[in-house]
């Protein structure tokens, strides 16, 4: 199966320069992932761990502070890969949402607050669909949204008046609404609670079935993951420390970290203590040398301080950058 | 005797102007009693009531009627004599907004030793800080010298905490104080208040949505819908075996850490304010087991096995 988007040893970083000194962080440190047709890639990672930046450059969406600093992200259309980042100001503007849509990260903030939700799809629509008359393009938003499952009413209310649920589903129905390839949603179901985190993530699926199309989702609720992702990568301090098929993942995660997460979740009728990882997450301004990850891990090697662990593979589909792997295969 | 007791709580709120005037029961009637070294869970899904009840009782807000009882006495007497904050501490949502981006972190502590005569100079302020600092697991160099900005999420929730230990309450109100926080670090703090309840005595009123943490954590739980306590009792019972049809449908929404446990079946979506000016049972229009009596009269509290459940479906069992 060939990739529809790929990401090849992506370097971003934020380059700030107050008052002489020039400070890195380096958001997006080497990612590489192919992510497939007709699938849902769930990228999961605490804050400040890169995961929204990763998406910003993979919507070729780099503007300052952010800098690109190598690699590539490259779309496939009629099969034959574009890398977003060197395309052209029309090509890029042409391709986004009808090719590659976005949903970001807080509901409240994306639609304009003076304004009818009418307003936002109609600009929305008037700019990606030309020679369409008003009132055609008009139809097509409310048949979306009433294929959604919404009320097409929602277009005569101002983004406030709607709960955060219905406003982030609404967001989703925006998104969607060129049936484009690839959507990137930027915790989606953060700051909802577990009854419209439900009716967003059914909506989320439901969307991806009927279009047979990707989505990227960027979560740091695991529990999210096991439910919709087909696929799921770990982030940890603007790197990929584990990748594989979801099943795999929460049934033997190799990472210490990726143990951690999925250990760390509290189950109704066990009440056994849990603990989380212990420390905080690094400064991606001051990484620290080696795997980023050693000064919070239990199994801290020596080499563990020094080199970087390479991202390999240890069974088909399942890859994990972390030393122990390698001790463990050279004892068994 | 119980720490804290409310007792038929109501707050209407009136939306609209003069023509289209609505009045919402944001809390409807809402009685429950918090016991001393004791975690309470309310539960419900955002734009139930359950931030409206603890503002009432930290009073930021006035009820329209119901009375609240502290050790005995109504907390209008608190209130008064300005020593309510000594008792009942608050712990918010996000940190981030918790706190001044412009103030450092300090500065907050050492108000708050100020404001409530904590210590009678510098010196001793920093060792009842650094106390309250050790019992979340930071330490005041950690803090000193700080803005929130350079603090990570959960680290800052844990300031938060801290800060509201200060003037040794007996209650800490913590208002969804994890579902800003990491999933990878939120067990931390969950296990927190576990351990100052244990240590210190320190009872927690944990409100949240979220089901996991609080069968995890808590003695009891109410669960509360659209202003109504819905089902109150101890976790283990309401949570295990879930009798309220709402119970049921906040445990199913959870999203289950086992790839292999999908869920199928769909949930309905109903609008808040609809359901608020429901007559009968404010659930029915979203209930998989709607009878025609729900559509009409309110369900009144039934006592089920130490388990209060409002729910037409038990009117007719007694108490086991």
């Amino acid at each position: 199966m060939s990739a529809i988007l790929r990401v090849q040893d992506l370097q971003t970083f934020y380059v700030l320069e107050v008052l002489g000194t020039r400070k890195v962080v380096k958001a997006v440190n080497g990612v590489s992932l192919d992510i497939h047709e007709n699938e849902v890639y769930g990228i999961a990672g605490e804050s400040g761990c890169g995961k929204t930046t990763l998406l910003r450059a993979m919507f070729g969406n780099i503007e300052p502070p952010l800098r690109h600093f190598g690699g590539k992200v490259l779309y496939r259309m009629d099969g034959e890969y574009l890398d977003a980042l060197s395309l052209p100001l029309h090509k890029s503007r042409e391709m986004r949402f009808t090719y590659i849509a976005y949903v970001p990260q807080g509901s409240m903030s994306i639609f304009n607050p003076v304004s009818k939700l009418r307003a936002t799809f109609m600009d929305f629509l008037e700019s990606h669909v030309p020679g369409t008359m008003r009132k055609s393009l008009l139809a097509l938003a409310e048949k979306h949204l009433e294929s959604l499952g919404l009320s097409a009413r929602v277009l005569d209310a101002y983004p406030h008046q709607l709960s955060g649920g219905m406003r982030q589903r609404v967001s989703i129905a925006l998104a969607t609404l060129l049936r484009p390839r690839v959507i990137l949603a930027d915790e989606p179901t953060t700051a909802l609670d577990v009854v419209a985190q439900r009716a967003v993530l059914q909506l989320l699926a439901a969307v991806q079935k009927e279009l047979q199309n990707t989505i990227v989702l960027v979560t740091h609720d695991m529990g999210i993951h096991a439910t919709i992702a087909t696929r799921l990568g770990i982030m940890y301090a603007g790197k990929i420390v584990e990748e594989g098929y979801t099943p795999d993942v929460f049934a033997s995660p190799l990472h210490p970290y990726t143990q951690f997460l999925i250990h760390s979740l509290p189950r109704i009728g066990d009440k056994r203590v849990r603990e989380s990882a212990p420390g905080n997450p690094p400064s991606l301004l001051h990484l620290p040398p080696g795997c980023p990850f050693h000064p919070r891990c239990p199994y801290v090697l020596a080499r563990c301080r020094e080199e970087v662990p390479p991202l390999l593979e240890v069974t088909p589909g399942h890859r994990v950058a972390c030393f122990l792997r390698e001790v463990n295969h050279g004892t068994a | 005797m119980a720490l804290l007791e409310v007792r038929n709580l109501t707050k209407i709120f009136t939306v609209g102007s003069v023509f289209s005037r609505l009045r919402i029961r944001a809390v409807d009637e809402v009685s429950l009693t918090v016991q001393e070294g004791q975690i309470f869970t309310l539960a419900g899904e955002s734009g139930c009531g359950k931030t409206t009840t603890a503002r009432i009782i930290l009073g930021f807000e006035y009820p329209t009627s119901g009375e609240i009882i502290y050790r005995g006495k109504p907390v209008q007497e608190f209130l008064r004599q300005k020593n309510w904050f000594r008792e009942v501490q608050a712990v918010f949502q996000n940190p981030f907004e918790t706190f001044n981006p412009l103030r450092k972190v300090e500065s907050y502590f050492l108000e708050a030793a100020h404001n409530f005569d904590l210590a009678k100079n510098g010196k001793t302020a920093q060792d009842v800080i650094e106390e309250k600092l050790r019992a979340v697991g930071l330490s005041f160099p950690e803090i000193a010298g700080k803005y929130p900005s350079e603090f990570s999420g959960g680290q800052l929730q844990r300031a938060s905490i801290a800060r509201a230990l200060l003037t040794n309450p007996s209650l800490l109100l913590a208002d969804e104080p994890v579902s800003m926080v990491d999933a990878s670090l939120r067990m931390s703090i969950v296990n927190l208040f576990r351990n100052l309840c244990d240590t210190l005595g320190v009872s927690v009123l944990y409100i949240t949505h979220d089901l996991a943490t609080a069968y995890y954590v808590s003695d009891r739980i109410a669960v509360m819908f659209r202003g109504n306590i819905v089902e109150e009792g101890p976790v283990e019972k309401v949570l295990g075996n879930p009798r309220h049809p709402y119970t049921r449908l906040l445990l199913e929404s959870i999203p289950e850490p086992d790839p292999s446990k999908r869920r199928e079946e769909r949930v309905v979506v109903c609008e808040e304010r609809e359901e608020y000016l429901r007559a009968g049972c404010k659930f029915a229009g979203r209930c998989p087991e709607v009878g025609e009596i729900c559509v009409k009269e309110v369900p009144q509290n039934v006592l089920l096995n130490d388990v209060l459940v409002r729910c037409h479906k038990y009117a007719s069992k007694k108490e086991v």
